[in-house]
């Protein structure tokens, strides 16, 4: 007679699958997935809050913190929220500048996805690949905005920095080093048959639970539903460009929603945002940068404004919400941001509903999660505790690969 | 495909190594001597990576130039910039910076700027390196 017992392992709030704390509860029968429950709101930091204690040009510089790897993403969604209750007109050239940076971030983090994912089914040197490519489109960051990550390049009203034409050869000289890794990368990813065989229906998630769920971005997009902020809701110069939604079926013909169409949507994203960056630098008019050069008389003007608006952007990881409401005061009466991952963890139940233990790196970190690091699993078997630490989750993760390979 | 990584390899050994190696080619004994012997000329510091053109790295401050009109103070995201009232000057603590350049931006007199030095590191927050005046 079999009898099966159900064992429970809480994941998190601590894990470095999951970048920022969260709280999983396993329900696993052998190696299988039976039930998995979600516990959020581990880390508040109160950024809000203290947003609401400073001016919006100190709040462009904390949004940037919410973050680190979407530091564009975050003032870019609060600076078209607050445009949009002052009325401030932002100059062509500056839409245009707004695009290349937030390609540009799109590139850095997308590639920095691919590496994390790569490391997580236990291919190191495709680890060190994508690193080699994004130290490039980091070094490009630096020359446009003056740091590495917290680029410090929005401005309400405009950019702080412009493009001039002597910069140009350098960009593009990167654009092509860019363009020619990606093809090296593409390959590695897309034709291994190892990698398709870890990736190949695992973690599904279905067009009917992405759309019930909310996913958003590219976890979205991979599924199958046409979703994208820069087409839905053009903002700055997107509805100038040409370029389409990226789904699975672009290259392959078919939609599964599993993790390996999610590898194709964001390797081809990251193709997608080269392009667009070029065609930004073609048709980029000239003029100003700046709706109001004399930073202290826009202070005064946002002091006056008084409304309410939302700031939607298409961050790497989706869409990124920003409200904000001015009632005439220095400081803003309330400042709210929804993050993309807040929609992208309920899709984790479906996806990792009948998978197994080993896949559970691959798969959480398949909607590039944005949370802080996660240490160590505790087991609970028969009320005792054992401590399983990342580095098992992770062996476990390893040594299926090499299973698979033989 | 099982060997599509070897011209990658082997191309890879005959580059030189991508890595920098600050400061020094191997990690000396005792670090204080090392700076000592740097100070006397007897060592050599590999220096660091090359910052490009704009680079935001530690403030300069021009205190001949600057009116003490307290804007900088204004717009600083974390209130690192501190009001002298009896000079009328300004006092910034780097250890609260965050390199945004934004108090560049509005200084009326241009007293401000970012420099390209950003090796800044040090155990006491109000250190004589940390605080600009």
């Amino acid at each position: 007679m079999n009898k099966t017992i159900t064992y429970q392992i809480p994941i998190g709030p601590i894990h470095p699958a999951l970048k920022e704390p969260v709280m999983f509860e396993f329900e696993i029968e052998g190696e299988k997935i039976k039930d998995v429950d979600v516990h959020l709101g581990q880390v508040h930091r109160g950024i809000e809050w203290a947003g609401m204690r400073r001016n919006s040009i100190q709040i462009l510089y904390l949004a940037e913190r919410i973050c680190g790897i979407c530091s564009y993403s975050h003032p870019a969604a609060f600076t078209l929220a607050v445009e949009r209750i002052a009325g401030i007109e932002v100059p062509e050239r500056a839409e245009y500048l707004r695009v290349i940076q937030a390609e540009l971030e799109r590139i850095c983090s997308h590639i920095l996805w691919a590496g994390v994912a790569a490391h997580e089914i236990g291919f190191d040197s495709v680890l060190f690949l994508t690193w080699q490519i994004r130290e490039k489109a980091l070094d490009l960051t630096e020359y446009l905005t003056g740091n590495r990550v917290t680029k410090a390049i929005m401005m309400i009203g405009g950019v702080r920095r412009d493009i001039t034409e002597d910069m140009l050869p350098t960009i593009r000289k990167s654009l092509d080093f860019l363009k020619e890794n990606f093809e090296k990368l593409r390959k590695v990813f897309l034709d291994d048959k190892t990698v398709q065989m870890r990736t190949k229906n695992c973690g599904i998630l279905t067009k009917e639970d992405a759309l019930k769920l909310c996913a958003v971005g590219p976890t979205t997009r991979a599924s199958g539903v046409k979703k994208d902020a820069r087409l839905d809701q053009p903002y700055f110069a997107y509805n100038e460009l040409d370029f389409d939604y990226v789904t699975p079926d672009v290259l392959t013909g078919e939609v599964n929603g599993d993790v390996y169409d999610r590898i194709i949507v964001r390797l081809l994203e990251v193709k997608q945002s080269i392009d667009l960056i070029e065609q930004c630098l073609d048709r980029m008019p000239s003029g100003e940068i700046l709706a109001e050069p004399k930073i202290q008389k826009l202070l005064i003007q946002l002091k006056k404004a008084e409304g309410e608006a939302i700031g939607i952007i298409e961050a790497p990881r989706g869409e990124d919400i920003h409200f904000v409401k001015l009632v005439g005061e220095e400081h803003p009466h309330s400042w709210k941001v929804r993050a993309p991952t807040y929609n992208n963890i309920l899709p984790w139940i479906p996806m990792l509903k009948g998978e197994q233990i080993a896949d559970i790196p691959i798969v959480a970190a398949s909607t590039d999660p944005c949370m802080s690091c996660t240490n160590r699993v505790a087991i609970v078997k028969n009320g005792h505790r054992d401590i399983l630490l990342a580095e098992d989750l992770h062996r476990l993760s390893v040594e299926k690969t090499r299973r698979l390979m033989k | 495909m099982k060997f599509s990584m070897i011209p990658q390899v082997i191309s890879q050994m005959f580059k030189h190594p991508f890595t920098n190696l600050f400061p020094a080619k191997y990690v000396p004994p005792s670090v204080t001597k090392f700076l000592e012997d740097v100070k006397a000329g007897k060592a050599k510091i590999i220096p660091p990576v090359e910052t490009p053109e704009g680079f935001r790295g530690k403030i300069q401050y021009d205190r001949e130039k600057c009116i003490g009109c307290k804007l900088c103070i204004k717009v600083c995201p974390s209130g690192a910039i501190e009001f002298k009232p009896e000079e009328k000057k300004i006092r910034i603590y780097l250890a609260r910076c965050t390199f945004c350049s934004q108090c560049n931006d509005i200084c009326p007199v241009h007293c401000l700027s970012m420099s390209n030095e950003f090796l800044l590191a040090d155990a006491d927050k109000y250190s004589k390196d940390l605080i600009v005046e």
